[in-house]
Formats: structure tokens, sequence, C-alpha cells
């Protein structure tokens, strides 16, 4: 685990080692004029994936005490709020007005949120199987290991963004 | 140091940490970007110090202690002998269970890259197999007293031999309710 969390943390502060030169080495405006960063539609997507680890944790707390159909409807619910970030943020990039071929803003710009979007991506396959094993009953108070495993992930995931959304969108 | 996704409620609970911590430093760079830079800086150090210094859960309970019964009428022992070790001397007329812990360097272990010193912990085994006629020999666990937990819960013994140094001896004896000698 502790691995995996290393290697994550190279792997974003790699793109946010970038963003910072740019930013702040560099001085470049950000956004760069005259582009605008959608940051309504980030913030209605960033409460859209809290709700959804909100949602997953209810799953699992709900499949620790024996509530397999309180354990679907968290899984189901996180997986269709997962897809509508990942949709919402596909609208997002063909609206945004540029693109890589822009300069540096953009690229940074899709290269974080696109390597965020890889990870909500990787999580919603995780929870597809999770759902569909859920409801092919291969869960239970005792065995739900694979929830667990699964939730921590996507918890994972959200943390990141909230790291993204604040410094890409926000500041 | 605690690992914050060290389990779904843990992770859960980090992201909310991070949430308020996100707020907090968006707070401070919306009244002024040098404060906003303090206040991460701030929020950055008191994650890292909150992660270290929050317990581990479980880590505040006592060391578990593994005793283990013997069958009546037989006299089990229980001999660690680390890789490298050439032969060891058993009581006799005792029923043997020799276990070669497959010792790896701190990072070996985390990387889990152990496969060669559990081929050194295989070749030691083997060799002791043959010049122990009647022992059982078998590889165990890169930690030697989690090797000797292992082997205690298939094995009743009624005395734990170590053929290593005396910190291994210490080390086991802290985890094992059974007499614990070095050879």
């Amino acid at each position: 685990m502790y691995l995996f969390i290393a290697s994550e943390i190279m792997l974003f502060g790699s793109f946010f080692t970038a963003y910072f030169f740019v930013r702040i080495v560099n001085g470049i405006p950000w956004p760069t004029p005259p582009y605008h960063l959608p940051v309504f539609v980030a913030t209605i997507n960033t409460v859209i994936l809290m709700t959804s680890s909100a949602t997953m944790h209810w799953g699992t707390q709900a499949i620790k005490r024996g509530n397999v159909w309180g354990m679907r409807a968290g899984l189901l619910l996180t997986f269709l709020m997962g897809t509508a970030f990942l949709t919402s943020q596909i609208f997002e990039y063909m609206r945004a007005g540029f693109n890589t071929s822009n300069g540096a803003f953009p690229t940074i710009f899709f290269c974080l949120t696109g390597l965020h979007g890889c990870h909500v991506f990787v999580g919603l396959s995780i929870l597809l199987f999770m759902t569909i094993r859920a409801f092919r009953g291969h869960f239970s108070a005792e065995h739900h290991h694979g929830v667990e495993i699964g939730g921590i992930y996507w918890h994972f995931v959200d943390v990141m963004w909230i790291v993204v959304f604040t410094t890409v969108y926000i500041l | 140091m605690r690992n914050p996704l060290r389990s779904e409620a843990e992770a859960y609970r980090f992201l909310g940490v991070v949430i308020v911590g996100a707020a907090v430093i968006i707070a401070g760079a919306y009244i002024n970007t040098w404060l906003g830079v303090a206040v991460a800086v701030l929020a950055f150090a008191a994650l890292g110090r909150w992660l270290v210094h929050e317990p581990v859960p479980g880590a505040a309970d006592p060391a578990r202690v593994v005793a283990s019964g013997t069958p009546p009428g037989t006299y089990r022992v229980l001999v660690v002998a680390p890789p490298g070790t050439e032969t060891v001397t058993v009581p006799d007329g005792a029923e043997v269970l020799v276990v070669v812990p497959a010792l790896a360097s701190t990072l070996e272990a985390l990387t889990g890259a152990v496969d060669d010193r559990r081929g050194d912990a295989e070749a030691t085994a083997a060799a002791l197999e043959a010049r122990l006629p009647g022992a059982r020999v078998e590889v165990g666990a890169d930690d030697p007293a989690l090797a000797v937990e292992d082997a205690l819960r298939v094995f009743g013994a009624d005395e734990v031999l170590v053929a290593g140094d005396g910190g291994m001896v210490d080390a086991i004896r802290e985890r094992v309710a059974l007499p614990v000698s070095r050879l």
C-alpha cells in the first residue's frame, strides 16, 4: 500500500511540478486569456464526486452490518455518480474552447484533469465488477474484502480530485 | 506512521480531512495570496504531524503471546535455524520441527523481493533435513518471531531452541510463552 501511495504521489507530483513551474516560475496567467475555466461545472462535478464517496462509505458500512441491499444500493449509486462525473468531464473537454496546442496552460490543464479522469475510469471499472459481484451475492458481512479495497481506491481518487480541483480551478 | 488508506473507513475520514484542509487554504488564499501559501504550509505540516502521531489502531494493545500445548507422553522441540545454519543439536527422543526463517532486509521485505532469500532458506532447509533424520524441516516467514508463531499453530512444542543471535532469541521470547533458549 505504501508503494502504491508513493507511486501515485510521484505520478501526480510530476504533473503538479509542471503546473507550479508554468504558473509560478514562468508567471503564466491561469487561465491564460482569453480562455476561461468552467468553474461552476467543475464545482457541480466535485459535489457529485464527494457524494459518491458518501454512498461508497454507506455501501461498505451496510455490508459490514450484513445489509446486502444497502451495499448494492450504495455501490450502484456510486457507480452512477462516477459515470456522471466522467461524462460531464468529457463534455467539459469538448466545450472548453482550447486544446493542447494552445500553450502551456491548456496542456497542464488537460494533463492534470485527464490523469485524474484515468483514475476515475479505473475506479469505475473496479466499481462495475464490485456491483456485478454484489448483485450476484458474492459479498457478506464476513466476506467483503473486495468492497473494502474498491472503497479505499474510490476515496483515494476523490482525495486527488480535491487537490486537482483546488489548484487548477479555484486558486 | 499511520497509513491514511489502511481501511475504507479511514480513507473516507482522510477525505474529510483533505476537504477541510482545502477549504481552509482556499479561504486563506481568497483573503491574500501569501496568507494562502502560509495556510497551505501549515495545513500540510499539520497533516504530516497528524499522520505521524495519530496512534495506529491496535498498536497500543499488548503484544500477543502464543503458547502451545503438547500431547501427553511426547516432548516436542521447535528449532529456529536461520539460513546458513549447517547443523543443530536436538534432544534425543524429542519430536523436532526445524523452521528456517527466510530472513530478508527491510527493503527486500517492503518490496516483496524475497525470492532469493527464500531460495537460501530452502537450501538450508534441504541440508538440515538430510542431516536430521526424523525431523521435519520447513521454511518460515521472513520475521523469525512470526515464523515461530506460524509453526506453533500446527506444532505444539514444549521448548523453542534458536540457532541465531541474541536479538533473535529476545524477539522470539517476547512473543512466545514457552522456554526459549539459544543453541
